[in-house]
């Protein structure tokens, strides 16, 4: 096992737990709707996208409306703009896997490739090559195990999906704690705080986002172009 | 639905999901030099998204509060504290979690 894939593997251990319980709590939810262990299976590999699955799997029970699908998914998943913006220098230079980094851009693998600090003898583009296969997988894993074992799984380990949130947390953290980014940290925690409050749950995710890259181009024109990030 | 019709419905959904994450690339594409803006972006952005996901991750707590926002919160504090104090984000995680199913299993 090279360095890279270890170090994945290491760094990846909670969304393992996270994706691989979710994974089966959305196979059984399909497989109590009706569905073969295919239909998770094949979406967790082709969408991968978690919420929209569950929005995507009630779909198929009614009557084909390609336009509502559309719309739906472009809203709900709107927020990954944002990640792809974020990665562009990261990804750069990539040559093929870029493609495949960019499909699996979901919201743990693009906090965790974002936050992680390197040893210098690892090659950072493998590292987020391997994170993002192995996220891919876990939540592949999960799916096909929950529709496939369907009635038989009656275990549940209650809150055990706490571990994304303790992971979102502690990359969090890792960014408040760097002097230069706690700003922008305790900004995202207000703006995030007062556009659930006024826009609800469903659609302040890009609001809020969308409204920091706002401030930011404010932040910006203010600090003028000695700083343009190059530095 | 017929299988066709539930083929081309996933397939929309996946086609438009990657739609989502690609389109920036597609926007500044590999060639050109990335305006100084989005470099900008990509340096402050991601710790605001963080926050932003911590919120996310406490939604329904934070518009329903109850007693399980209580224990969401106390869990997360232990969190953060462990992690402050040890700087090891795997044990900080495992042992958040575990207070967090403890408390739920107690309660």
């Amino acid at each position: 096992m090279n360095k890279e894939l270890r170090f994945a593997l290491i760094k990846t251990l909670p969304i393992m737990t996270g994706f691989v319980f979710l994974g089966i709590t959305y196979g059984l939810y399909m497989h109590q709707l009706g569905f073969n262990f295919w239909y998770p299976t094949l979406m967790a590999l082709t969408i991968f996208g978690g919420s929209i699955e569950f929005v995507i799997a009630n779909a198929l029970l009614k009557a084909f409306n390609p336009w509502l699908t559309l719309t739906l998914t472009l809203i709900i998943n709107s927020r990954h703009f944002f990640y792809g913006l974020s990665m562009l220098e990261k990804y750069k230079n990539t040559g093929l896997k870029k493609l495949y980094l960019i499909f699996g851009l979901c919201d743990e693998t693009f906090s965790i490739n974002f936050a992680t600090v390197l040893p210098d003898d690892l090659k950072e583009k493998k590292y987020y090559f391997y994170v993002t296969l192995l996220n891919h997988f876990y939540w592949v894993f999960g799916a096909f195990v929950g529709g496939i074992a369907g009635s038989f799984i009656s275990f549940q380990i209650k809150g055990i999906d706490f571990v994304l949130v303790a992971l979102f947390i502690v990359l969090f953290m890792s960014q408040f704690m760097v002097k230069a980014q706690r700003s922008s940290s305790l900004m995202g925690l207000f703006v995030g705080l007062v556009s659930l409050l006024i826009f609800g749950s469903q659609f302040f995710l890009p609001i809020a986002m969308l409204l920091m890259v706002l401030l930011f181009w404010f932040e910006y024109k203010k600090e003028g172009p000695a700083h343009d990030g190059t530095e | 639905m017929t299988v066709p019709n539930e083929i081309m419905t996933i397939a929309i959904a996946s086609l438009a999901t990657f739609a989502t994450r690609f389109l920036p690339f597609l926007i500044f594409s590999g060639k050109k030099e990335t305006p100084g803006f989005v470099k900008y972006l990509g340096e402050h952005l991601p710790p605001a998204i963080l926050g932003i996901l911590v919120i996310y991750c406490y939604k329904s707590q934070i518009l329903h509060p109850g007693f399980d926002s209580l224990l969401a919160f106390f869990a997360g504090l232990v969190t953060v504290a462990l992690y402050y104090v040890k700087s090891d984000m795997l044990l900080a995680i495992l042992f958040g979690s575990a207070t967090y199913v403890g408390l739920v299993y107690l309660f």
